[in-house]
């Protein structure tokens, strides 16, 4: 059977482009505000969509990620909410892929086996845990594969090619690559290097492999599909979000717009890179 | 809990992943695996290697100044009525307090691995004081990471650092507490992979550090050992040390964890109180998943970290080291807690009956001291770790028994 993403991925080949992803973080700035974002998302040109988990101790991201968990942690948003908030989706998207990100606590304390049949209820289609390497495999990724989840791995500057068998073995869906060393929405990659990291990780598998780290503008966006087959943005969205908030850290009229501008921006940037000449 | 199958040995841990049964292993970003697994290579290379162990032992000797003197008591053994009170006195230690024994292995470690950027967390300064101390010695960068609220608690810590050349950097995000410096060392670390060696201060984190840095510290219990012979031809009864990660603990407990007749004990902050806000992991908290390994933690039904509170900026932790964790499930050492109250009369009470300030942390092992001793007969031998010593502490316990007096 061809899952959402498969499906997702040969679409955006077909019309021979890359794919935009996009990160919003559950919860942010409240529960009916970020589902009107995760709404509006594919609307504006993503293609699949990630979902933050809350986490209080997020130690691969930068501050505006933090600070968007945080935000979404001081108004009640908490993993039983956020399943919620995919299920309504799903209930009026049966195409987007969904894709979960966060750390592995909260997704431990909910119950692992519970979770796993929760999501794939909810209409999850893939799980991003950041602090679960292959070496760890066992706790959740044979799990999440076995109830029919992608698991999805990053890959980053520092995983070289001895490495890299390991860390794509039991990936799924596609393939994270991180496009710096470092934390989310801090410094912009040498683009001209992306490419070159993405020949190198397709070599050793045929997953599509998506970029990420960095992102900030429709140009970025076009820079990295030259040489990937998707773009992740998060923390550039994240900004865009903060920048309308009251004092009070509590939506205004300007939010969800706000954020689908941008995306509209980056699929613009996305889209106007052929790669089909390129292929 | 008690009734799980005991081990052979409690010694042999943690497995080649890192596993003490359930707990530890290697939960970190894939940026980190890598750094992780080279750390654990040189390590092993390291620990084969005679001439890094003779480096090590003319440092501990020449620099930090072991063995530490297991002292005895007397007043407090008096005073209490009961067992017979040795202090391992670790807070005679260059740099005043046990934390120097780890960092000058782990520094050691990152010469030979040829990192020249060395990072560090910590809570009430001590580890980040060691830290800054070695690298000043060995001539390396130091930059200490320390949550804005133990920064303003800890000021004699803090100048101390910069008087060693060492930058510390005051972490506003999260609780502005040690689990938040973590956080921000490990963003530094997943930033700066190529020449950074992040120096970690207990017993916690991923794979290899809780058993490395264990190793480190077990010679504060191997020393115990010796001294305890020489002194009453015997190992000693029972163990008592505070736990914040618990490396002091585990230093001290570890080479006794296979005599059977020696009861241990480890002291938890219990804060204001069990019931209210506290650091006690393992009286309080649950298994989950934070910095890289499976521990106990404070947390909420969400999976969600909790602030940790203590006096003791040393003990605010809300997670504790697997091991811990482990010896905590298994039964071998018993876990319980002192107050931030019953700590402060503990500091008093040793202060004026041993003529030794201790930091605020042993000071909850010499609290829980006050029950254990009376209770056993006069021929039992105790030795309390005296972890580090008071002087950071005096500008903070000055203002809280001021405010009393006022």
């Amino acid at each position: 059977m061809t899952t959402r993403i498969e499906a997702r991925f040969e679409k955006c080949r077909a019309e021979g482009r890359a794919a935009l992803v996009t990160y919003v973080m559950a919860g942010d700035p409240d529960p009916e505000t970020s589902l009107a974002i995760l709404k509006s998302l594919p609307k504006a040109g993503a293609d699949i969509v990630e979902f933050g988990l809350p986490f209080t101790d997020p130690m691969a991201d930068g501050p505006a990620i933090q600070a968007a968990g945080l935000r979404a942690l001081k108004v009640g948003q908490d993993t039983v909410k956020t399943l919620a908030l995919v299920r309504r989706f799903r209930d009026e998207d049966a195409q987007t892929p969904v894709i979960l990100m966060g750390y592995f606590n909260p997704i431990h304390t909910y119950g692992r086996d519970r979770f796993l049949v929760d999501a794939k209820a909810a209409g999850v289609d893939g799980l991003i845990v950041v602090d679960l390497p292959p070496e760890e495999d066992d706790e959740l990724c044979l799990p999440a594969l076995r109830a029919g989840l992608a698991f999805i791995r990053l890959a980053t500057p520092t995983t070289d090619d001895k490495r890299l068998p390991a860390v794509l073995a039991n990936t799924g869906g596609f393939v994270y690559y991180v496009s710096i060393t470092g934390i989310t929405g801090m410094a912009t990659p040498d683009f001209g290097k992306v490419a070159t990291a993405v020949e190198r990780i397709k070599r050793h598998t045929p997953l599509p492999v998506v970029v990420g780290f960095g992102v900030k503008s429709g140009a970025h966006a076009a820079a990295v599909a030259r040489g990937a087959d998707g773009v992740v943005v998060g923390s550039a969205l994240i900004d865009a979000l903060k920048g309308t908030l009251d004092a009070d850290d509590r939506a205004t009229a300007g939010t969800v717009e706000a954020v689908t501008t941008l995306v509209k921006e980056l699929s613009e940037g996305v889209r106007s890179v052929n790669k089909r000449a390129a292929a | 809990m008690t009734n799980q199958p005991q081990p052979n040995s409690f010694r042999t841990g943690p497995d080649e992943r890192g596993h003490f049964g359930i707990f530890g292993g290697r939960f970190v970003a894939e940026t980190l695996m890598p750094l992780v697994l080279d750390l654990e290579q040189a390590y092993a290379d390291a620990r084969a290697d005679p001439a890094f162990h003779a480096e090590m032992s003319s440092m501990m000797t020449h620099y930090i100044g072991r063995p530490s003197p297991l002292y005895f008591a007397e007043r407090m053994t008096e005073h209490f009525g009961g067992a017979k009170i040795y202090f391992k006195r670790e807070e005679l230690n260059h740099t005043g307090a046990h934390k120097v024994n780890n960092v000058l292995g782990q520094i050691l470690l990152a010469r030979r691995m040829g990192k020249k950027r060395i990072i560090a967390e910590t809570g009430a300064g001590q580890h980040g004081v060691a830290t800054a101390t070695l690298c000043a010695r060995y001539g390396l960068e130091c930059i200490v990471y320390m949550g804005e609220v133990d920064v303003a608690r800890q000021q004699p810590n803090v100048f101390r650092m910069n008087m060693l050349g060492a930058k510390v950097v005051p972490v506003t995000s999260g609780t502005r507490t040690l689990k938040d410096a973590m956080n921000e060392a490990l963003r530094d670390w997943v930033t700066n992979v190529a020449d950074t060696f992040y120096c970690i201060g207990t017993v916690a984190g991923p794979h290899p550090y809780p058993a490395m840095v264990r190793d480190f510290q077990s010679v504060i219990g191997t020393e115990t050992r010796d001294q305890m012979m020489a002194a009453e031809g015997r190992l000693p009864d029972s163990l008592v040390a505070c736990i914040g990660g618990g490396s002091n603990a585990i230093g001290l407990f570890h080479p006794f964890l296979d005599d059977p007749e020696v009861e241990i004990y480890g002291v938890e902050a219990a804060g204001h109180g069990l019931d209210k806000l506290h650091a006690a992991s393992l009286s309080g908290g649950r298994p989950g998943v934070l910095h890289g390994n499976r521990t106990y933690l404070l947390m909420n039904d969400d999976g969600q970290i909790q602030d940790a509170h203590s006096i003791s900026a040393g003990l605010d932790y809300p997670g504790i080291g697997p091991e811990h964790s482990w010896l905590h499930d298994m039964g071998r050492v018993h876990y319980i807690s002192a107050t931030d109250e019953e700590a402060l009369e503990a500091f008093q009470l040793c202060a004026r009956l041993e003529g030794i300030l201790p930091a605020l942390e042993p000071a909850h092992a010499l609290a829980r001291v006050k029950d254990l001793a009376p209770a056993k007969p006069k021929d039992h031998l105790m030795v309390v770790n005296i972890s580090g010593r008071g002087d950071k502490d005096i500008p903070q316990i000055a203002e809280i028994l001021g405010a009393r007096l006022s």
